[in-house]
Formats: structure tokens, sequence, C-alpha cells
């Protein structure tokens, strides 16, 4: 067999500095993936009937899942934070009037609109459940 | 040249991403905080009569398709990227793992809906 020099890499880089920024910033995948399997629990408990769908329900009022969904909070709030702060990276570089825009100012408004749509979106859901 | 899939996956990852940026926290504050504790929401709002009309209309049907399968890819993406970057095992096995486990999330979602009718 070819013995190749494998440079030695440390197994726990992921843990460590510069790194562990995007190893955290992965981790909220985590947070949005654990969020869409508590819906689809809660999508496949009411396709099998009311008694089911009541048990989601109290799962959802318990300290363990109240705990689950802050963490998952956290998890989707960093999301939006880190989500714009790429953004000017992973998009064409904007100009408008002749002048390159400035990738802060894209981030910072990337997260006001995110912020602004979020917010309409539960005031538009209280009133209409009023 | 072999064409790669993989701009497919960037494309789910990327509108999940972006759906998550923009509504993630308040869905999250709606159906894991408010509304199972009553404060802001009643817990009315997402009852089995309810959640069965809005589970029942096509609309109701393209919102939770469109939030649970795009979320889902979106970590799905995540996950197979940094659990590759970490060496945890090979391409080919991480890569049904993660994008096997969002096709099984999308495939019974799908099928949930289906069962709950029209």
């Amino acid at each position: 067999m070819r013995q190749s020099y494998q440079r030695p890499i440390d197994p726990h880089w992921w843990a460590k500095s510069p790194y562990l920024g995007y190893t955290l910033r992965e981790a909220t995948g985590i947070a949005v993936a654990a969020y869409a399997l508590v819906l689809l629990a809660g999508v496949i408990c009411l396709a099998t009937g009311e008694n089911a769908y009541r048990g989601w329900l109290g799962f959802l009022a318990s300290r363990w899942s109240l705990a689950l969904h802050a963490t998952i909070l956290i998890g989707m709030l960093f999301h939006v934070w880190t989500w714009f702060a790429i953004m000017p990276k992973t998009m064409p570089r904007l100009v408008i009037g002749g002048r390159y825009v400035e990738p802060r100012l894209i981030t910072a408004t990337g997260i006001a609109i995110a912020s602004l749509a979020s917010l309409l979106l539960l005031l538009i859901v209280i009133r209409v459940s009023q | 040249m072999k064409r790669s899939i993989a701009p497919i996956f960037w494309l789910l990852f990327g509108a999940g991403g972006m759906l998550a940026a923009l509504f993630g926290p308040a869905l999250v504050i709606m159906t894991g905080i408010a509304i199972p504790t009553g404060v802001g929401l009643s817990p009315t709002v997402m009852d089995y009569s309810h959640a069965m009309a809005f589970g029942r209309h096509p609309a109701g049907k393209l919102v939770l398709l469109t939030v649970i399968a795009l979320f889902a890819w979106h970590g799905a993406e995540r996950i197979y990227l940094t659990l590759k970057d970490m060496h945890l095992g090979s391409k080919l096995t991480l890569a049904w793992f993660s994008y096997g486990s969002a096709g099984a999330v999308t495939l019974a979602t799908t099928a949930a809906l289906l069962a709950i009718g029209f």
C-alpha cells in the first residue's frame, strides 16, 4: 500500500478557535431541523386522531418542551444573525448608484427585514386569533 | 463532465435558511412557547378543531409542508457538511444519513397531510 504523507489533524479542531464560531453556526442547523421534527410529530398526531393530537399538545406544554423550544429559539436567533452576517459573502456584490453597498449595511438591512417579518407574523396571528 | 446534483441541495438549503431567518423565531415563539403557556396567545389557537381546519385547507397544507420540509433540508445540509468536515464517516454514508433523513421527513409530512384529508 502506498504510504502518502497525511498532515496530522487535531480531532477536536471543531471545538477550538478559530473554528468554534463555524461549528456553532452550523449547529443552528440542528435547531432548525429539530423544530421541523416537532412540527412533523404534530402533523402525524393530527392525522392519527384527536387523542394523539391532545397528547402532542400536552408535550408542548411540558417543561421539557419549553426548555427544548427555548434552546431552539436561541439557535434560531443565532441563525438569523449569522445568515445575514454571511450574506454579503454569498451574494454578488451589490451596486447602488455606482457605489458598492457596504457589507455591514447588507447585514443590518437583512436583520431588520427579518425582525420585521417575524414581528408582523406574530402580530397578524395575535390579531386573527382574537 | 458529470453533472453534479449538489445545486439542488444548495437551493433547498438556501430556501430553508431564508424561511427560517425570516419567520423561524416567530414560529418557535408561537407554537413552542406562547400558545402552550397561553402567554400572549390563547391555547385554543392550536386546539384540535383549529389545527384540523388549518391542516385540511390546501393553503394550510402548503404552509406546513413548506416549513417542515425546507427546515429539514436546511438542517440536513448543515449537518452533512459539518459531519463531513469532522470526518465522521464516508461522504456517501453521511450524505445518505442527512439527505435521507430530510427526504424521509418530506415524505412523512406529505403522507400525514394527505391522511388528514381535505
